[in-house]
């Protein structure tokens, strides 16, 4: 990977004086050895008008996987990008080659290092998480003049379109010390990706490089977010220690919904949580419960005795868990709630017994020929006593005006019903089971299409 | 030299005072790890074997242990006093949980010796007036053991203890040591005529009596008929069917179980008041006419169920669910003459049975009666035989091992049936229950008992549930493939000399090399017609074509397209004639590898994309600093073999994508049939059912060159070499060389490995890395360590041969599951993924 630095002279300054900045000789060929690799900096021009620095970084990719023993580390094992494109490995040469200019001191020249200079910065490969309009949201607002290409994925499979990677060419009159700590930050922001661990201590490391620019960087909040690998504690704490200046500065992550208009994901839970006590259970199993959005409006209602969220993917049940702070619960609330793993295809004796089950927003992540199978489980092998399912209604996708026409809400929804449909289906499996069903929907009423959801509540019919 | 008889498998109480010497007979007559003695457990829990205060926990503890045991089958001695009726009703009721006998030897030695022995053991605190109080006890429990429970009492006295010799009798049930081959036969109520022509088809000659009637039936190869009771009533000639049943079983030719027809037959014979309905009216007046001698004691000596063929065939009328299976006891016989019934009555006020059979999950066969259906279907390796031949239905046997199903139709309808006759109810046997794939599970494969880990289940279920076709078409998935050796030839990492010297060491002298196709592995189900057979599920599909983990390569439609061109070709090949089948399941390749990889092989590109940029940038930079006279001529070196090797790595990617538009350019390479039931010929046979694929629809079908040679002849080594390097230069991905003799072959130690890959030289820099072959590189890399890979490719192998094998002989569907789904779920397993 490459990076080189372009001083342009000026009668009082020569271009050459940047080796003086960056305390390498121009006409030496200097290296470092790193854990994983061995960086060179050396000057491919220096002249009064224009000197070139560029550190080159040649990446042993084996010695990398070594590095790191977790996951990381078995991904790094994949055939990977990390030899060729500008990482946190680059940024890690950097502080190695370029420490005191990164500090802004300068024995040689101290007045030039505190002074903004005619630099142009070249990175010829970088990812660009988000593409290279996010580059020009990064460096613009710190005085740069950013021109970022993507490079194409294959030249001769032109099809396959671009790839995550820009050519990115900087140019601004910035101070070296500032236009270095630009980079450390930001190359492995636009990265999103970086190769150790990160500990607390990183918090520090941003605050350091970005002391002078990133609390007044309208980005602050991507920067600190994607440089804090996407820890919300850290990246918390790192945005409460930035605002400490100024106390309103820190924007709020989403936009408070509006009162009026609630969201259909809350509508939606309001209206099986209605549903639910229209039969009065007190049993209750949430099958497909996801990240348990439900299962906390279910805690919180104390008619609700017993409550199991059942869910096929371990790692939801974990968010879960984590979400409604499982093991912080106080016995007798923990009592009241159990997380398993099921999947609705398959006969589960844990799941008899109940007065009523939910499937909000699941059906439709089964393949429709796997249905009866659902059908078999639910209906007839756990049969609770009342079922509240709901599902999309698709005729209402024309009312979503960024949704493409024929396609789906979610990648992954197998299915989306028409009203007919879903009573069709619904009609068949009460028939079938002994089930009396009746239809709501749920949300925005609109003459011609309905409502977004459609909600069926069965209830088990007493004599069978 | 007295003898004591106890049935082998039995819960044998010791009675007897303190002293009388019950731990010394239990020692001398038993394996230690068969007695539970009260004393060891009061030690096992308060490290004192005279605690009383234990006492309670200690038998409660003890209990539990001998239920253990006796669930297991295994005889069980209890050593305690047992001198109180309370202590001994817990042991008879454990024994009936069990279904086991319950046994009582008693020890019935003078009070004054088991004083004077207490006296001597110096741990015996207790005074005199316990020995007295316990005798007194016994003396008063002797003359009620019987009553009590008790199958058989046994009472030592002090002169026979010396003497005593025990002898283990066999149940009447345990008919282990009969092999057959057996013909089960249904139930025949009275259809006499319909037997003789089913004996007839089935190879039994008959022989007469002096008056000319059939009193034995003999089969030249020594078959043995069972009958799975209901000999008797509704049907025309009930004294006939038994006269000739008697006589075969009698001669050795036949057995019989009991069904709920002799049983209410004999009650009413016993002069005992039972209703006469259900056609015993009929039977009663037939043996006024024509009576049977000895109809009585053969009757009264009928079993109520039979385990045969070294436990792998039980016969009982109702059917037996597996925990009765050699078991005694009055609920066992109950459950194999009239089933298990719910408690509830149908519409027609008969009974209502509990389905049993799709909760079985025994590896004995059950083969029963007793329902009358219109065809027999197999459910979880039981199969009813009662096809309703008195009600005008048919009359079927089975041929054991076989498994083939021989029937004669009714001559007419005998009899009018209470209620119709229905199908087998199909529908809940094929419901999977979860807890038959989840948590941590052992699964015996017929090649070892294989574990699988709850985590890896747990991420399985996952995937299996979201994402894989219907259990029902998902017979099986591909095994993970291991690596040859890692080779020392220069520049190589694999090469075929390491992978023909593998098999080589490992005996075999014959491989084939098949050319590996670079696709994505593909499994084709495909049914003769779209009416499906009826293990498939009736979801309007006609087969399937799923990947490694089950899932469907594409939409319903497309599928069925594809489909449609593979059930063409087997056709015009001829081959559902020939193979005999109406469904076929055909391991593959599906080509090219750009039609469903296109975003693995993006990611490739990418990284290719930005070496392709930085490395010329670089050199650029190098070049004009060279011009300035820096001697960077050894970095200029590295960075340009960087860029061609990144260069190659980007061409041999580029040779596996082909444009392709629906199922236009894709194609199909298949290299093995697995079913139905061909998974153990050959790879010569199934390559050439693959060329006949070819021949008939080549633009469906790619061929898979192939070369077979002698591991162990330097000549085909070179050949093979040869052959291997041409492939992979002209862009192959390489080869799999697989023993010729096929999948099922066995070494010294088990199966060997099903195939080993051998990878090209270019094709590894997509999986290592553009510059692999660097020789720091590739040193390192030699290092690689395959016995992980290789173990879970042979366990996921016996997975699959499992799998396959439950498939061929109609296994039960959870049963081919839970063999699938432990495959995908040994992929969860962390193994090097290059490999």
């Amino acid at each position: 990977m490459l990076l080189t630095i372009t001083m342009t002279g000026t009668p009082e300054t020569p271009g050459t004086d940047l080796g003086y900045l960056l305390v390498k000789h121009p006409d030496r060929v200097h290296r470092f050895d790193l854990p994983w690799g061995e960086a060179t900096v050396l000057f491919p021009e220096a002249t009064p008008q224009r000197c070139t620095a560029a550190l080159l970084l040649e990446v042993d990719p084996q010695a990398l996987a070594e590095t790191r023993k977790d996951a990381a580390g078995q991904l790094n094992r994949y055939v990977n990008d990390r030899a060729y494109a500008a990482s946190s490995l680059l940024v890690a040469a950097m502080n190695r080659a370029f420490r005191s200019a990164m500090r802004g001191s300068s024995k040689d020249r101290p007045e030039l290092a505190e002074t903004p200079v005619q630099l142009e910065i070249r990175v010829p490969v970088l990812r660009c998480k988000g593409g290279p309009a996010v580059a020009e949201r990064l460096f613009a607002p710190l005085g740069w003049v950013v021109e970022a290409s993507s490079i194409p994925l294959d030249e001769q499979l032109p099809e396959w379109g671009t790839s995550r990677y820009a050519d990115i060419r900087l140019t601004g009159r910035v101070r070296l010390a500032d236009a270095l700590n630009h980079l450390y930050v930001l190359l492995p922001v636009l990265d999103d990706a970086k190769h150790y661990w990160v500990a607390p201590d990183e918090i520090e490391k941003l605050l350091r490089a970005g002391d002078g620019w990133l609390a007044t960087h309208p980005e602050r909040a991507l920067i600190t977010r994607r440089y804090l690998v996407h820890s919300r504690a850290l990246t918390e704490r790192a945005l409460n220690q930035l605002a400490t200046d100024e106390p309103d500065s820190v924007e709020p992550e989403k936009e408070e919904p509006d009162e009026k208009r609630k969201p259909l994901n809350a509508v939606r839970r309001a209206a099986v949580l209605a549903a639910l006590a229209d039969t009065g259970a007190t049993k209750v199993l949430d099958l497909g419960c996801g990240p348990g959005a439900l299962i906390g409006d279910l805690l919180r209602d104390r008619r609700f005795t017993q409550i199991v969220g059942a869910d096929v993917s371990p790692a939801v049940l974990e968010i879960a868990a984590r979400r409604i702070r499982l093991d912080r619960l106080p016995d007798r609330q923990k009592a009241r709630i159990k997380l398993i793993q099921s999947a609705l295809t398959y006969r589960d004796d844990r799941l008899r017994g109940y007065d009523a089950a939910v499937l909000m927003e699941v059906i439709e992540h089964v393949d429709e020929a796997r249905l009866p199978a659902l059908e078999d489980a639910v209906f007839a092998h756990a049969q609770p006593g009342a079922v509240v399912v709901t599902t999309p209604n698709v005729e209402y996708n024309v009312r979503y005006e960024s949704l493409p026409e024929g396609s789906h809400r979610h990648g992954d929804h197998r299915f989306e019903w028409t009203r007919a449909q879903f009573a069709a289906w619904a009609g068949g499996v009460s028939a079938r089971h002994g089930y009396r069903v009746e239809f709501r929907g749920v949300g925005d009423d609109d003459p011609e299409v309905g409502t977004p959801t459609q909600l069926a509540l069965f209830t088990k019919e007493a004599n069978r | 030299m007295t003898t004591l008889d106890i049935p082998e498998l039995s819960l044998v109480v010791l009675v007897g005072v303190s002293g009388s010497g019950k731990s010394t007979f239990a020692r001398r007559h038993f394996r230690p790890t068969q007695v539970l003695s009260s004393d060891a457990f009061r030690g096992l829990l308060a490290d004192d074997e005279n605690d009383q205060t234990i006492t309670k926990d200690a038998f409660e503890a003890l209990h539990y242990i001998a239920g253990k045991r006796l669930r297991g089958g295994r005889l069980t001695v209890v050593d305690a006093t047992n001198v109180q009726h309370h202590a001994r009703a817990e042991l008879v009721k454990l024994a009936r949980e069990h279904d086991v006998l319950p046994v009582a030897i008693v020890l019935d030695t003078p009070e004054a010796t088991c004083w004077e022995r207490t006296q001597e053991r110096p741990d015996r605190t207790f005074g005199r007036e316990v020995v007295r109080r316990q005798h007194r006890d016994l003396r008063r429990s002797l003359g009620s053991l019987g009553r009590e429970g008790f199958r058989k009492i046994h009472i030592v006295r002090p002169e026979q203890v010396e003497s005593i010799e025990l002898r283990y009798e066999k149940l009447f049930n345990d008919r282990r040591e009969l092999t057959g081959p057996f013909d089960l036969i249904g139930d025949v109520h009275g259809c006499f005529e319909e037997l003789l022509s089913l004996l007839a088809e089935l190879g039994y000659t008959v022989e007469r009596d002096e008056r000319g009637r059939v009193v034995n039936a003999v089969h030249a190869a020594g078959r043995i008929a069972v009958f799975v009771g209901d000999l008797v009533d509704r049907g025309p000639d009930s004294p006939a069917v038994l006269r000739l049943v008697m006589g075969m079983v009698a001669a050795g030719t036949a057995l019989c179980v009991a069904g709920n027809h002799e049983a209410k037959l004999l009650k009413k014979l016993q002069g005992r008041n039972v209703q006469v309905r259900h056609g015993l009216a009929e039977t009663l007046e037939q043996l006024d006419r024509d009576p049977v001698d000895g109809l009585e004691p053969f009757l009264t000596g009928l079993i109520s169920h039979y385990v045969l063929d070294e436990g792998r065939l039980v016969v009982a009328h109702a059917g037996l669910k597996e925990e009765y299976h050699g078991r005694a006891s009055g609920r066992v016989r109950s459950f194999a003459m009239f089933g298990d019934t719910t408690g509830e009555t149908d519409e027609y006020g008969l009974p209502v049975r509990y389905p049993w059979a799709q909760e079985y999950r025994g590896k004995a066969m059950v083969v029963y009666g007793h329902t009358p259906t219109i065809e027999p279907e197999w459910v979880n390796n039981t199969i009813c035989l009662d096809t309703g031949c008195v009600f005008g239905g048919k009359l079927t046997a089975l041929r054991y091992p076989e498994r083939q199903l021989v029937t004669v139709p009714a001559v007419r309808e005998h009899y009018a049936p209470a209620r119709p006759l229905a199908p087998a109810e199909p529908v809940v046997a094929r419901a999977l229950d979860l807890k038959s794939v989840t948590g941590r599970r052992h699964i015996e494969t017929g090649h070892g008992t294989m574990t699988v880990r709850a985590e890896h289940s747990a991420a399985a279920l996952e995937v299996m549930s979201r994402f894989a076709v219907d259990p029902r078409w998902l017979m099986w998935l591909p095994p993970t493939m291991a690596p040859a050796s890692t080779s020392t030839v220069d520049g190589y990492l694999e090469h075929p000399t390491a992978a023909l010297a593998d098999y080589a060491a490992a005996g075999i002298d014959r491989v084939v090399c098949e050319e590996k196709h670079m696709g994505s592995r593909a499994v084709v189900l495909v049914s003769k017609s779209a009416d499906v057979p009826s293990r498939f599920p009736e979801d309007g599909a006609s087969g399937a074509i799923y990947t490694r983990t089950g899932r469907s390569f594409f939409g319903p439609e497309m599928t069925e397209e594809l489909l449609a061109s593979v059930r063409t070709a087997v056709e015009s090949a001829g081959l559902w004639d020939e193979l005999g089948t109406d469904w076929l399941l055909l391991d593959c390749e599906l080509l090219p590898w750009s039609a469903k990889a296109d975003t693995l092989i993006q990611q490739y590109a990418a990284v290719g994309a930005a070496g392709r940029s930085v490395l010329p940038a670089a050199l650029s930079v190098l070049s004009s600093a060279a011009s300035r006279g820096l001697d960077i001529s050894a970095l200029q070196a590295r960075l340009a073999d960087g860029l061609s090797d990144v260069e190659a790595f980007t061409s041999a990617y580029r040779a596996y994508v082909r444009p392709t538009s629906g199922l236009d350019g894709v194609t199909l390479a298949p290299f093995a049939v697995l079913g139905p039931g061909f998974y153990d010929r050959d790879h010569g046979w199934h390559l050439s059912i693959a060329d006949r694929l070819v021949a008939a629809d080549p633009k469906t079908f790619t061929p898979t060159r192939r070369l077979v040679a002698d591991p162990k002849s330097p000549a085909d080594v070179a050949a093979v070499t040869d052959w291997w390097l041409s492939l992979t230069e002209s862009g192959g991905e390489g080869m799999v060389v697989k023993p010729y003799a096929g999948l099922t072959v066995t070494g010294e130690r088990g199966l060997h490995q099903p195939g080993l890959k051998c990878r090209g030289r270019e094709y590894l820099r997509i999986i290592y890395g553009p510059g692999y072959t660097e020789p720091t590189q590739l040193a390192r890399l030699r290092q690689r360590s395959l016995g992980r890979k290789r173990g879970l490719a042979l366990r996921e192998h016996a997975l699959g041969l499992a799998a396959l094998d439950a498939v061929a002989s109609d296994g039960p569907l959870w049963r081919v599951h839970e063999l699938v789904f432990a495959i995908l779920a040994s992929e969860s397993e962390p193994v090097d993924p290059r490999l």
